[in-house]
């Protein structure tokens, strides 16, 4: 679990005030195109072993957040710690370790995988392009085991599986190179209600199992408080709230957290005739 | 027209290779609210395109469906079309898919009143604007000029709303009208939809995946897996005393804000297994291989629903509790 000589409660992975801004199409001809302040001086992190998660509603920039805590995008300003270390300064070799450590399950299992190539492959795709050695072949077992799946998944096709079970594979497929750090971004809202409930709970196992950190990106407040102990709330680009879920739920301070809030449906208001106030 | 709004009896709904729905019998009486709930593949979409006859290529419906007087699957497909967006109408899921993309809203909803009633193109046009103003929506009068792209998912979801209630249908079909928008704009379209159909005196069909939304918005649920129902009853009854397994498992699965650990070590009771693909339905009752009480009666026959008010279809029901004895 160490990643280098850090104390245990130091991030393992940090940004620090992060801004994004996308351009936009130009509208005019002569006039310069538009600029979106997607992210807005963001920082965030989560401690080694520690479970956080990111609330909002679409447009917020939980996405482009996850992009830049995966390294799949460098921020225009601001930084990106991995380990204590910054990786977009770093040399080659930490930006490695760092994209070997972090690993991320999308949203929909069925657009992550190729669907002309066999599960077996697609679990080693992540060792290959890392070029990690090691008994790979044993290593896709072990963590096939881990979601709960059998060697037979190996040999089929992605279009065989149920959508519960692809995402147990995505899951498996993350966990191939032995992350520290596991990023899930609506893990469970493409999925049925009967395993939505499976598969948050595969992941909150896992997590705790193998120590990892983990970072749960949701629009639904009940699903991430399920999950983790320390939530931030965006909206605009900005993280408006940071609070223990519990807390947020029954005192929500910014307007964010308020609407948040006030969208969850709940099965018992609604049997008390308020499933709409 | 008599007092339901639609009852369908024993309907089927199959291809050549696979059937969907497997004899599914509900009542719906004039003015009520039905929610239809289920997982992918349980057949809950394809009752709801039977009701319209809208199935796919292939695929065909047995069984009676009767509205409006008349038996919908005898009926010709022309009869058919003459009747959606008059006497019966749908929501879908995702507006972006179902409305014109080259054609303006406004006009998409004018084309539905002048289909249906003899209104002219200036009182449809009135009509329409009256129709989008009454969605909440800004500035109607720009809103209709606007193409589908150019409006936010809430936004399509209203225009949506408003051509289904167009012609006072006398049932509304809505499938999972909300999944497919934003979370804090959920509410709001609920709301609209409830408001609107209870001005019109439509009946509704609810079919969602979502129970909140059930017992938010319906007075009687029915619960579909693997192309049957599986319980039915008023929807206080069966959400606070289910008497089939696979509901409680579905009630049990849903996250709540009320019994969470502070420290984020709760978790939530889950259904094992997975949904059966239709191809490779178990025998007996279908829900066997996930339940918790399963014997070998639930391998080999299939139970069918008992009861009185609320119905269920379980060799093995759960206890009713005190609170749903008394209500």
């Amino acid at each position: 679990m160490n990643a280098g000589a850090l104390p245990a409660d130091a991030p393992i992975l940090a940004v620090r005030r992060v801004s994004q801004t996308y351009r936009l199409r130009r509208q005019k001809l002569f006039a310069p195109p538009p600029m979106l302040k997607v992210l807005d001086s963001v920082s965030f992190d989560v401690r080694p072993g520690e479970a956080v998660g990111i609330v909002g509603e679409s447009g917020a920039g939980k996405t482009t957040l996850t992009r830049i805590l995966t390294g799949s995008e460098r921020p225009e300003q601001g930084d990106v710690f991995f380990g204590g270390a910054d990786i977009w300064s770093g040399d080659q070799e930490l930006r490695r370790k760092f994209r070997r450590s972090v690993q991320v399950v999308l949203q929909n299992p069925r657009s992550s995988f190729d669907p002309r190539m066999r599960i077996g492959t697609s679990l080693l795709e992540p060792l290959r392009s890392l070029a990690i050695e090691g008994d790979h072949k044993a290593r896709v077992l072990e963590v096939l085991d881990q979601v709960g799946l059998g060697q037979s998944a190996l040999e089929r096709f992605p279009h065989e599986f149920s959508g519960g079970q692809l995402q147990r594979i995505a899951i498996a497929r993350a966990l191939m190179p032995a992350p520290k750090v596991l990023i899930a971004d609506e893990p469970v809202s493409a999925l049925d209600v009967s395993i939505q409930a499976q598969v948050l709970n595969l992941i909150t196992d896992l997590v705790k199992d193998l120590g990892l950190s983990l970072v749960l990106i949701a629009h639904d407040l009940s699903v991430v408080a399920y999950a983790t102990s320390r939530v931030s709330v965006m909206s605009a680009g900005r993280i408006v709230e940071r609070g223990k879920p519990l807390d947020l739920f029954v005192r929500p301070e910014a307007e964010a957290t308020k609407n948040l809030v006030g969208a969850i449906l709940s099965v018992e208001a609604g049997l008390a005739g308020r499933g709409l106030d | 027209m008599t007092g339901n709004a639609i009852e369908v009896h024993d309907l089927v709904v199959r291809s050549n290779e696979v059937t969907a729905v497997r004899g599914v019998s509900f009542t719906l009486p004039a003015g009520g609210r039905l929610g239809l709930v289920g997982e992918s593949g349980s057949g809950k979409s394809m009752t709801a395109l039977a009701l319209m006859g809208l199935l796919p290529m292939g695929w065909r419906a047995e069984g009676s469906i009767v509205h409006d007087g008349v038996d919908l699957v005898t009926q010709s497909d022309k009869a058919l079309s003459h009747r959606r967006g008059r006497t019966i109408s749908m929501v879908f899921q995702d507006p972006l898919s179902a409305l014109d993309p080259v054609r303006r809203v406004g006009r998409q909803i004018s084309s539905v009143i002048r289909r249906h009633t003899d209104a002219d193109m200036r009182e449809a046009e009135r009509q329409t604007l009256e129709l989008v103003r009454q969605m909440n929506l800004p500035r109607p009068e720009q809103i209709v000029r606007a193409y589908p792209h150019e409006l936010s998912g809430g936004q399509r979801q209203r225009i949506m709303i408003a051509m289904a209630l167009a012609c006072y249908p006398q049932l509304i079909i809505a499938d999972e009208p909300t999944t497919a928008l934003d979370v804090t704009v959920q509410k709001q379209v609920l709301r609209l939809l409830n408001s609107a159909v209870n001005e019109r005196g439509s009946a509704l069909l609810m079919i969602t995946h979502d129970l909140p939304i059930i017992a938010a918005l319906c007075d009687t649920v029915a619960v579909m897996y693997a192309g049957r129902i599986v319980e039915t009853g008023p929807v206080a009854g069966v959400f606070r005393s289910p008497r089939h397994h696979y509901t409680r498992g579905l009630l049990e699965s849903q996250p709540t804000m009320d019994n969470i650990a502070l420290d984020g070590s709760s978790r939530l009771s889950s259904i094992p297994g997975m949904v059966p693909p239709l191809t490779n339905l178990p025998t007996g009752c279908a829900f066997h291989p996930r339940c918790p009480a399963a014997t070998d009666r639930c391998r080999s026959a299939m139970p069918e629903l008992t009861g009185e008010t609320s119905r269920w279809a379980c060799w093995h029901p759960i206890a009713a509790t005190e609170e749903a004895a008394t209500s």
